[in-house]
């Protein structure tokens, strides 16, 4: 079994990457994403798209961006999904300009959720590491083939130096075996990949895209099963801490959760119905796993970190708001956005954004959302 | 081959690869023109600025060596003519 050592996140993501024995790593440097090793192309776009191509040949690739590099790529991340190439990619979220802001919040991957790829949020440096690795075990299965995002935190996971427990290369070896696709372009046998499909097929297609999309759950589920025996970690797609008993449920995605469990202790101590549900996997959404622990509550406090402007709040809110709308009892979806471009988000608020929620519900129907903490 | 109309959504391979090599040509792409090139043989000088240009292969060469357009792909962007060195395309409109 690996060693515990105090390590940058962003070097246990790259420690990841050595230990999978990735072929091709194209990536293009972008605040806070950095520190990761990369091979120099021009730009976003172009490692995406050598990722893809080197992807369809047979290669494991790897490439990680941020904020505005996302967006640049964004073209070739929407063709890798439906071409079925797993390629990984970390995320180090931040925010999307303008404003300019190097800081961390989730509106870069909002801006590509429809993208079809795996999407899952890490919330500490262990998490980062353990998900690069799974992520390709993942990605590669032959009832998945589908690329994965690993979101870590800007600045708040990638630059924070934190204890990791590296696996060694005959444990990742065992876990994580040769990528063999079952068809690559190979000038001997040709194939057409990324065709035009015309009106009369597209439809089915996007069926099909869908259904795979959604198919990935049973194989994410039973890998980190493995990885759990292996490790000892065990991931679920949906995380509760404390919410045995608990009225109000505050709901958080990526490395905000750590800090709302202290706040759940916090309430928990002064005798407060209050526990925490933690959403680890974004995509395939597990409508199942949220319903089972949701509709124990009365409250759900659910921290956006991404605006849907003139729309319907932040988008984790109205998605879970989605999610319950045909329970005959549900609880009420107060949302709050909150954490923006790495502002500070303390237990102290999320105490009083449960205070806050608590105090709606007694007045009636609230607003659809808040930004929390605005000055005004 | 299969037809458009009779695949379902289980149908496809996994990621739409097409393992039957060559079918584009299949596919009558140039259905959607709205305009045609036309080339003048008094101006061409055979020299292949067209073909070079053409982002859909869709010119091709007689027998004489004079080029022209392959209409079954041709979508009638009209670059050939941009770039045609002697002036020798000019585009018409499609009718109907």
């Amino acid at each position: 079994m690996g060693k515990r050592v105090g390590l940058e996140v962003s070097f246990a993501a790259s420690e990841a990457v050595r230990l999978a024995n990735v072929d091709v790593i194209a990536a293009y440097p972008i605040t806070p994403q950095t520190h990761i090793e990369f091979v120099p192309v021009e730009s976003e776009h172009s490692a995406m798209s050598v990722c893809t191509g080197a992807a369809a040949v047979g290669a494991r690739t790897f490439t990680c961006t941020s904020s505005q590099g996302l967006i640049l790529m964004s073209e070739i991340v929407y063709c890798t999904a439906p071409m079925r190439l797993p390629v990984v990619m970390v995320l180090a979220n931040r925010s999307l300009s303008n404003p300019i802001s190097i800081w961390n919040d989730h509106t870069d991957v909002m801006s590509i959720r429809d993208c079809g790829w795996i999407q899952y949020f890490a919330e500490n440096g262990q998490d980062v590491f353990d998900h690069v690795l799974i992520s390709y075990r993942v990605g590669e299965d032959r009832d998945v083939m589908l690329p994965v995002i690993v979101n870590m935190d800007g600045f708040n996971l990638s630059h924070v130096i934190e204890p990791v427990e590296l696996l060694d290369q005959e444990t990742v070896d065992r876990f994580l075996p040769v990528f063999k696709p079952e068809v690559v372009l190979d000038p001997a046998r040709p194939v057409t990949m990324g065709a035009i499909v015309l009106p009369t097929c597209y439809t089915e297609t996007k069926k099909a895209q869908d259904e795979a999309v959604k198919a990935s759950m049973p194989a994410i589920l039973k890998i980190w099963k493995e990885f759990g025996d292996l490790t000892g970690r065990y991931y679920h797609p949906i995380e509760e801490y404390r919410t045995e008993g608990a009225e109000v449920l505050l709901v958080t995605m990526g490395g905000i959760g750590e800090t709302a469990m202290w706040a759940v202790d916090q309430m928990r101590e002064q005798g407060r119905s209050v526990g925490l549900l933690k959403i680890r996997l974004w995509r395939p959404f597990p409508f199942k796993e949220f319903r089972k622990v949701a509709l124990k509550a009365k409250i759900l406090v659910v921290v956006d970190r991404a605006v849907s402007y003139g729309g319907p709040g932040g988008p984790v809110a109205s998605e879970l708001r989605s999610a319950l709308y045909d329970e005959p009892k549900r609880p009420h979806v107060v949302n709050f956005i909150a954490g923006l471009a790495s502002r500070d988000v303390a237990p102290v608020d999320f105490i009083a954004m449960v205070d806050k929620a608590e105090g709606t519900l007694q007045k009636g129907m609230g607003p659809e959302y808040e930004i929390y903490g605005v000055r005004e | 081959m299969k037809k458009e109309l009779e695949y379902k959504w289980t149908d496809f391979e996994k990621g739409y690869v097409i393992p039957e090599p060559g079918t584009s040509r299949d596919y009558h792409t140039g259905d959607w023109r709205s305009q045609r090139p036309i080339f003048d043989h008094e101006r061409c000088i055979k020299c292949g600025v067209c073909w070079i240009f053409c982002p859909d292969s869709a010119i091709r060469f007689d027998n004489e060596g004079y080029a022209e357009a392959d209409l079954t792909y041709c979508k009638g962007c009209g670059i050939c003519a941009r770039e045609c060195l002697p002036g020798a395309i000019t585009m018409v409109e499609e009718e109907g």
